[in-house]
């Protein structure tokens, strides 16, 4: 007999979380500590969605998605999760910047952003004070119909070199372009950019672990390997799921799976209204990610004046477009000293290039494994640039594609960052569909990248228990059918 | 409760919020967000906290009724009159 995963659930919830990413893992949270009895779904068999991390032979751990965030992590971790995982937090104080128009070293915040523009690229004072001003004081409710390049052209004119210091680690940290709204850059910037990059000392899987017991403190149901078929709608409210062959009835249901595949995978079209379907369908997703994953031996260091994160292209100008290219010529590295997991001897470094899904979907197996080792190949080749005897150093190196992402988190077309501006509108909008159905993952850019989603889940976590609480009173007997 | 008492309150769920800051001298009539450091996620904790500690629900719409101690309170007063001190 298949061990059952979900043995000694209960039947009926106030709240089903499906999805583990640390926006469904902060709703369960924040849901749970506030009284109600919280079911956290995940299909794989690790928690974390794409905070995540895989371990290889030699004692290698790499870290998926640990790059950096913003300092507000601190904050965030503190208040939703405990002092302990907002203690672990440390700043990156060396970030790069190497293309053919600019090389330097920042401490990535405000002050120094500001140093640079003045000193080396030769801007007033004034002018960049008013662009972080204005980038600042954007918020949602403003003008959408600007994009960030026209917010680039309005305030550093013809400046290709500056468009790629400002824009080259936002669209590396969540997919957005210049053509995304200039709203959503503002926000992310004036949150990333302001005061510096930080990181979890300990790695994704010290986090996630410690995240799982105090999920565990709380009182969250956490059960792994357990696949949402559907969710279960009953005259326009949500009634529960079905998992693992199993009816679970909840009041309310957040998924954190993919916004698309929740709308039109779990639920169904015939549930919406068919203005919200359209709007649904036009969702667009973002793109997805390549990365190289390379293990020094044993005790075999880098010199830490390579940085942590290193911005490095040989294009001669900066394009979107470009990024996605299945010719890259645009690279970020995240090293990885033994500092960031204390006690360790490993020195490790990670290559991530955006990607399209669609330049990977289609290839024959063998032509799939060839492009991978490609990938690994140009990979050494270029970080030789900076580190000359790589391939000496070199002990463990593999290539994750758009179709490795799709395989893990089940995200339609392998999105490594959730979807496009829209995205958020329509997230928010489901429980005006379908009373007691939610959403809380990486949507909208503004919602995404480690911070976005863990605070979207408190939003959304917020939302969910004001409606359990009206809903309780409305109709106090309600249960699944 | 009385308006004293929702102000006492308010300023014990701010310093939850905010430990870092010093809340015993905010001023009741000039913006929180003036005088602390505090983005659209501590309104939110607010809210979530009144809740939890009060029931009180505050729509979305509402949320700018908490620009202030005195407009906070003149906010809640209504709706927390008949709650005893916890």
């Amino acid at each position: 007999m298949p061990k059952d995963f979900l043995q000694g659930a209960r039947d009926h919830y106030d709240c089903i979380v499906i999805g583990s990413g640390l926006a469904g893992l902060t709703a369960a949270n924040t849901l749970a500590r506030t009284g109600q009895s919280v079911l956290l779904l995940e299909q794989h068999y690790k928690l974390g969605g794409m905070a995540t991390w895989f371990k290889r032979p030699g004692g290698h751990i790499f870290d998926i998605s640990l790059h950096g965030f913003p300092v507000g992590m601190i904050k965030s971790c503190r208040r939703y999760w405990t002092q302990e995982i907002a203690d672990s937090i440390v700043q990156l104080k060396n970030i790069r910047f190497d293309n053919p128009m600019f090389s330097l070293t920042t401490t990535f915040n405000r002050e120094d952003f500001t140093r640079l523009l003045v000193e080396k690229f030769q801007v007033s004072a004034e002018r960049v004070q008013a662009f972080f001003d204005t980038a600042r004081g954007m918020n949602f409710y403003d003008d959408q119909s600007t994009t960030a390049g026209e917010l680039f052209e309005r305030f550093f004119p013809g400046r290709e070199d500056i468009i790629r210091l400002l824009m080259e680690p936002i669209t590396y940290a969540n997919g957005s372009t210049l053509e995304d709204p200039a709203i959503s850059y503002g926000i992310v910037f004036s949150n990333f950019m302001s005061k510096g990059v930080f990181t979890f000392e300990g790695g994704t899987d010290r986090l996630i672990h410690l995240m799982h017991e105090e999920l565990l403190r709380s009182g969250v149901d956490v059960r792994i390997k357990c696949d949402v078929q559907r969710i279960l709608v009953n005259r326009g409210r949500v009634a529960g799921v079905q998992v693992n062959g199993r009816t679970i009835g909840a009041r309310a249901v957040i998924s954190n799976a993919n916004l698309k595949s929740t709308v039109l995978k779990m639920i169904g079209p015939e549930h919406f209204d068919r203005s919200f379907l359209d709007e649904a369908e036009a969702v667009r997703l973002n793109n997805s990610s390549c990365q190289v994953y390379m293990a020094l031996r044993p005790g075999e260091m880098l010199d830490e004046s390579l940085g942590d994160l290193l911005f490095s292209s040989t294009a001669p100008l900066f394009r979107t477009d470009l990024l996605l290219s299945r010719d890259v010529t645009s690279r970020t590295y995240s090293f990885y000293y033994p500092r960031t997991r204390p006690g360790s001897d490993r020195c490790l470094v990670v290559s991530s290039t955006n990607a399209r899904y669609e330049d990977w979907a289609g290839l024959s197996d063998e032509a799939y494994e060839d492009s991978k080792r490609d990938l690994v190949e140009s990979t050494l080749e270029a970080l030789g640039r900076y580190i000359p005897d790589i391939r000496q150093k070199l002990d463990h190196a593999e290539a994750s594609t758009p179709r490795t992402f799709r395989h893990y988190t089940r995200h339609l077309q392998g999105a490594s960052f959730g979807t496009k501006f829209e995205g958020l509108a329509v997230s928010r909008a489901l429980p005006e569909q379908i009373a007691g159905l939610y959403h809380a993952g990486s949507v909208g850019i503004i919602m995404s990248g480690w911070l976005g989603a863990m605070n979207y889940g408190v939003i959304v976590a917020n939302d969910v228990d004001s409606w359990l609480m009206k809903s309780n009173r409305q109709t106090p007997l309600a249960t699944a059918t | 409760m009385s308006p004293p008492e929702i102000k006492e309150a308010i300023l014990d769920i701010l310093e939850s919020i905010a430990p870092d800051e010093d809340v015993t001298n905010v001023k009741d009539d000039v913006p929180l967000r003036e005088q602390l450091e505090l983005d659209s996620m501590d309104f939110l904790d607010i809210v979530m906290e009144l809740r939890k500690r009060y029931r009180v629900q505050i729509p979305e719409d509402d949320y700018v009724q908490l620009a202030t101690i005195n407009s906070t309170v003149e906010y809640l007063a209504p709706l927390m009159k008949d709650l005893q001190k916890a």
